[in-house]
């Protein structure tokens, strides 16, 4: 930080006062302010003066906010505040739900929780409770598998709880490699295919001027971020429920590639799901999803909810090369038309387009649904999302990038 | 990077020269509108700030919504000299701050050698000097310039990743560089510093905390007419009330890059070199390129679609 000489502040000290008080009332907000912000204020209001009510207004503004999102908070809590700060205390209580999209790392008040819980009862369907699918009459052909292996290849959709229970766990050690990419910095390492002329000078002169070595340096590695789009509507509900459990742990897991997951919910909207991820509990982080996607096991927009991505996320998201996994089964009753351009559109702007498709499970599966027939063209690889195997096997179609998974084949079918 | 090493890329202006920061508001509006440029208040307003406090000012928006161009106005109207650090993936310090210049060193060690009695330590104090340095935009920034501090514009930092912007905390925030060789070099008056962000991704909060945040919008129908006067003052009025009516209703169709200002002034003077005096929905078919960059976009908009919100950009003209 600068230094800056002492503020000429008025003797009463009304403005640092309220300046203090309006700064609470947007940390309460959910705004990111502290101690450091309050004071820049106060230099920046001192500096640029009272003259126009707007100025204060933009002056505050300059100061208080850094993200687009927070405008509107800081709008409507600087008009609520500089009409008379004693009222501010009781509207705060009313705007809590308007403002919950800043608020994540705010500490819940007992009174929220509650009220939080009461909304989210009603949100998230229940899981299964009872073990109602008994045997699978395919399973007995596998009679020597270990029970591990079994559950590896049993659909998600047959599980029972306890098989779910066990899943789960099996799903949360998973993870999903990655090859980095290489970028323009280098590094120094003795098998490097580059001369380092800086390393090489430092050490001749450290000899007085000979050149025993060439030091070399090689290319660092990065890794790239991986994007999750899942369904999760009506047809969809079981799968993408254990596919969220995956993208939690792969989300949380250090130190295993990718740089960073954002995932995103959709079945008739599209909701970003990315910071709820982030709560190392798995539970609360897909029951804070869960309240903030509304439309569990309804209908499904695929075009649509493509489209608000390609507009509102893809260049904020897409930008350094990311790998897409789009979770669905492709069974869209809208425009296939929207969804063919909107699916040619998110391919151009990734590096990578994985279609996982649960209905790929079925042998005799045809892609026969105008949906899928309109995206099929434009994925890089398709491959089946129904167990843990096949999510196992899900690494090798991110880390090749010659694997299209059963995309040729369906492909071929499609032609017929 | 080229621009950086050239002091005399300021254009020539006429009239008093305003080398002293303005003392209000008011007077960043009328210095910003002699170069050409219309702000809306409350970007003069952070301007002012950024001025007054010495604060790095970080300028968020739209492609095309003028975020560098409110640098080299800066600059120009200010008279101090531009440096722009163009940002990219795996930009590094080496390229950012400066670099030595080791084909120099090489052969002065050489030189040294042939004539014999090389002092070691000589050698070393005399080559890791200012003179085999090459200097970089950061590095440029912190030097004492003839006009006063100069404005470094650090352009689309949301192309850049997050050990850059680590880097770049300590420069902005003390408004030094440490070049390990050297040691830290310090700039007597801090320069003005802009940051722009496409925000293709979230720059960190650390950087966002030590300066002043504005997110430009696209201009309202009056300022964005004042801008084209301002930028193309040879087109005529009846052509650019058209021209901008056409691009604020494109605006608020679903588009996948919608236009911006530089479009809209693009599109004006791509009209003026056609001769074109009114818009007509065969004229909107050929320029169309000018103001949509993406194919979905352009096939969406061409045609019918094209005719339908000509005529309604004419209808709500007409009467006024």
């Amino acid at each position: 930080m600068p230094t800056y000489p002492d503020l000429p502040l008025p003797e009463d000290g009304k403005l640092a006062e309220n300046l203090a008080h309006f700064a609470r009332a947007l940390r309460k907000a959910g705004l990111p302010v502290g101690p450091g912000r309050t004071l820049d204020a106060i230099r920046a209001v001192e500096a640029a003066g009272f003259a126009r009510r707007d100025d204060f207004f933009h002056t505050l503004q300059a100061v208080f906010v850094s993200r687009p999102e927070e405008r509107a908070t800081f709008a409507q809590v600087f008009r609520l505040f500089w009409r008379d700060p004693r009222y501010m205390e009781h509207m705060m209580s009313l705007m809590l739900p308007q403002v919950r999209g800043v608020a994540e790392e705010r500490a819940a008040q007992a009174a929220e929780k509650r009220a939080a819980e009461a909304l989210l009862d009603g949100q998230l369907p229940p899981m299964p409770e009872t073990g109602e699918a008994p045997e699978q009459i395919e399973i007995d052909a596998s009679a020597t598998m270990s029970a591990e292996e079994r559950l590896k290849t049993l659909d998600f959709e047959q599980m029972s709880a306890a098989e779910i229970a066990e899943a789960r766990r099996m799903l949360a050690r998973l993870s999903l490699p990655v090859r980095p990419l290489v970028t323009r910095r280098s590094r120094a390492t003795p098998a490097g295919r580059r001369i380092d002329p800086h390393r090489t000078l430092r050490e001749a002169l450290r000899r007085g001027g000979e050149i025993a070595r060439l030091p070399r340096k090689a290319p660092v590695t990065r890794w790239p971020n991986l994007v999750v789009l899942c369904d999760i509507s009506g047809s969809m509900s079981d799968y993408s429920r254990m596919v969220l459990h995956f993208v939690h742990a792969v989300a949380n897991r250090k130190g295993q590639g990718w740089a960073r997951v954002h995932a995103f919910t959709f079945g008739t909207r599209l909701t970003n799901i990315t910071r709820h991820l982030r709560a190392r509990d798995v539970d609360a982080a897909l029951r804070a999803a869960g309240a903030e996607a509304q439309d569990w096991s309804g209908g499904t927009r695929i075009g649509q909810s493509l489209h608000a991505f390609n507009r509102d996320w893809s260049r904020r998201v897409l930008g350094q090369g990311a790998v897409v996994l789009l979770i669905t089964d492709g069974l869209d009753r809208d425009d296939a038309g929207l969804l063919a351009r909107e699916i040619e559109r998110l391919h151009l702007s990734c590096r990578r387009l994985i279609w996982l498709n649960p209905l790929l499970r079925w042998t005799g599966f045809a892609p026969k649904a105008a949906g899928i027939r309109a995206m099929l063209p434009h994925v890089d690889s398709f491959r089946a999302g129904h167990s843990i195997a096949s999510l196992e096997a899900l690494g090798q179609a991110v880390s090749d990038p010659g694997d299209s998974g059963e995309k040729a084949r369906l492909l071929a079918l499609l032609r017929e | 990077m080229t621009a950086a090493r050239r002091p005399d890329n300021l254009p020539e202006r006429q009239g008093q020269r305003l080398t002293t920061i303005p003392r209000d508001i008011d007077g960043v509006e009328q210095l910003l509108a002699g170069q050409g440029y219309v702000a809306s208040r409350a970007l003069a307003t952070v301007v002012f700030l950024a001025l007054k406090l010495g604060r790095p000012l970080f300028l968020e928006g739209e492609a095309g919504v003028g975020k560098t161009e409110i640098a080299k106005t800066l600059a120009a109207a200010l008279d101090r000299r531009l440096i722009r650090l163009q940002c990219y993936e795996g930009l590094d310090a080496a390229s950012a701050v400066a670099e030595w210049n080791f084909a120099a060193q090489m052969i002065a060690i050489r030189t040294a050698e042939a004539q014999g009695g090389a002092d070691r330590d000589a050698l070393k104090t005399e080559l890791f000097t200012e003179d085999y340095l090459i200097e970089r935009p950061l590095l440029a920034a912190m030097r004492p310039q003839p006009g006063g501090a100069p404005v470094l514009l650090i352009d689309e930092l949301d192309r850049t990743d997050e050990p850059f912007e680590a880097f770049l905390l300590e420069a902005l925030s003390d408004f030094q560089v440490t070049i390990p060789e050297l040691g830290t070099i310090k700039a007597p008056e801090p320069p003005i510093v802009i940051l722009t962000s496409n925000r293709t991704r979230e720059v960190h909060d650390a950087l966002k905390r030590r300066c002043l945040y504005h997110w430009v919008d696209y201009p309202g129908f009056d300022r964005e007419l004042a801008i084209l006067h301002a930028r193309v003052p040879e087109a005529q009025a009846a052509l650019s009330r058209e021209v901008v009516a056409f691009v604020q209703r494109l605006r608020h169709e679903d588009l996948f890059k919608k236009p911006g200002v530089a479009e809209a002034i693009d599109w004006a003077k791509c009209l003026l070199a056609l001769d074109v005096i009114s818009l007509s929905p065969e004229v909107i078919a050929d320029t169309l390129g000018a103001i949509l960059k993406y194919q979905d976009d352009i096939a969406r908009i061409q045609g019918s679609e094209a005719r339908r919100l000509l005529d309604e950009v004419k209808r709500e003209l007409a009467p006024a």
